[in-house]
């Protein structure tokens, strides 16, 4: 006797996560070509107020390949009506995602680990789990677990946020609106170096969860940003026909 | 069954990977596109539009104190002009040079630097910053732009001062000009600098007289002042633009 285990398609993501997803995920990219463009015109970062060729930078770099860049020859202007349209629809992309995952709770219900999941013990088993690079499969494949919950905190939370600010302080004009974040970042080329931390971080977080995409399985994680469905992958293996 | 899911996954996968790669050639065709980087500047009335709506009050850029000078102001763009009526000004100490402010005003003026010099002034140690991400502290010194502009009496239909300026970058044929609006026009930042850290102008900083208008980048800060023009409209100077580099591409607006 032969049993087909059945197969459970869960709804995973709803529509406002997708769309906020996919505009998120084209602003994203576009916004790191064309910051490396901007970049190029000074490959050279500084900690304080000012900073020019006769200061000491503290990371200075050879200009980022052609291969990357947006537009791919040397257009300053151009970089800049790129990396300032996409930071305005990253800007409201992300505040009305934000705003409507408070109101329906999803920060709260999903996002947000639990306390349980921020003991040592559990946190240190995720981690061996995720560094075997396993499937996670059955009911726990049905909730986020804690290191994917941790990272999209710190993404949602922290890091898009100090992008978006950081880039808002090194504008002359923001920060005559502004001062308060002149002080709080340490003085305008100080939140450019943050700047460019951070998006090397977020470039990381960007790696890891391709790699975990795949781990996962890529198909069907795509497929749940898409169209919202998600197979539950199945604890035994599937049966070949 | 099986066998159709993977040709599904193959096309689509297939699909976005073309896409994908079309779409990152496609940039830079866009960026040619001169009606899709119109679409793109956008961004650039939005960021007007909101940095103006914050700025009602007219908050001032931040000013530094002494200690935060810069040691070395970089000199950026035009370092010397370098033309014949430029070189023989400088070689006079600009005792014969004239800055007119004309256009739509009731009473154009004609000063001298002595004039400048003799008008109620502002010092102020603020941060220079290049469209290129580097920025240099400075204490500038000059006579404050709005009043003078309501001495000259502007007309109803002024909207604009164009800035005409002594050099033509990197020796191309065009001169170097810029343009503001009268907001930024009667910023009590907004000066007309005759000194450098204390110091008159220096040739490479653009002598003898230079525009400050704090909040926003260098390119802004036309040297080498000839004569300030008030203007209804932007389109009939350089490519119409409002300004030298605007007219390559760089946004009129430089608050960010």
């Amino acid at each position: 006797m032969t049993m087909q285990p059945a197969r459970e398609v869960i709804y995973r993501h709803t529509r406002i996560v997708r769309i906020a997803h996919w505009i998120n995920a084209l602003c994203f990219l576009l916004l790191l070509l064309s910051g490396l463009q901007i970049f190029n015109a000074h490959p050279h970062l500084y900690w304080g107020q000012a900073g020019a060729n006769f200061d000491t930078p503290w990371l200075s770099l050879p200009a980022f390949p052609d291969l990357i860049t947006l537009p791919s020859h040397r257009d300053l202007a151009a970089g800049r009506n790129w990396h300032f349209f996409f930071a305005w629809l990253l800007v409201i992309n992300g505040l009305v995602y934000i705003a409507m995952n408070l109101l329906n709770r999803h920060f709260a219900r999903d996002i947000l680990p639990e306390r349980d999941e921020l003991k040592p013990r559990h946190l240190w088993q995720e981690i061996v789990h995720h560094a075997q690079f396993k499937r996670i499969t059955g009911p726990a494949a049905k909730r986020y677990n804690t290191l994917q919950k941790l990272a999209y905190v710190s993404v949602i939370f922290l890091l898009f946020p100090l992008i978006v600010l950081t880039g808002l302080t090194m504008s002359p004009g923001f920060n005559a609106i502004a001062p308060v974040f002149l002080d709080v970042f340490g003085g305008r080329q100080s939140a450019r170096s943050l700047h460019f931390i951070a998006a090397n971080l977020l470039v990381a977080f960007l790696v890891i969860h391709l790699v975990e995409v795949v781990v996962a399985g890529a198909w069907n994680e795509i497929r749940s940003m898409i169209t919202g469905k998600f197979v539950v992958p199945p604890t035994t293996p599937e049966p070949q026909p | 069954m099986k066998k159709d899911f993977l040709t599904r996954r193959k096309l689509l996968t297939g699909g976005a990977i073309t896409l994908g790669g079309l779409a990152l050639t496609g940039c830079d065709g866009l960026s040619a596109s001169p009606d899709f980087r119109s679409f793109l500047r956008t961004g650039e009335a939005l960021t007007l539009s909101a940095q103006r709506a914050l700025m009602l009050h007219q908050p001032l850029a931040r000013e530094f104190s002494e200690r935060d000078i810069s040691p070395i102001f970089k000199a950026n763009g035009t370092k010397n002009p370098n033309t014949p009526a430029y070189n023989a000004l400088a070689a006079g100490n600009f005792d014969n040079w004239r800055l007119r402010i004309d256009g739509l005003v009731e009473r154009p003026l004609t000063l001298s630097l002595a004039d400048l010099r003799a008008l109620p002034s502002r010092t102020q140690i603020t941060r220079h910053d290049c469209v290129e991400g580097w920025s240099a502290i400075g204490k500038w010194h000059g006579a404050q732009l709005g009043p003078l502009l309501q001495s000259a009496g502007l007309k109803p239909h002024a909207r604009f001062a164009v800035m005409h300026c002594a050099d033509n970058y990197a020796g191309g044929p065009d001169m170097y000009y810029e343009s503001i609006d009268l907001i930024d026009g009667f910023h009590p930042q907004t000066i007309l600098a005759y000194a450098l850290n204390g110091q008159p102008l220096d040739i490479a900083h653009g002598a003898p007289l230079r525009l400050r208008v704090e909040r926003q980048l260098g390119y802004k800060q036309a040297k080498y002042l000839m004569r300030i023009e008030m203007v209804e409209r932007l389109d009939g100077f350089g490519r119409g633009k409002g300004g030298y580099w605007e007219d390559r591409g760089y946004e009129w607006y430089a608050g960010i």
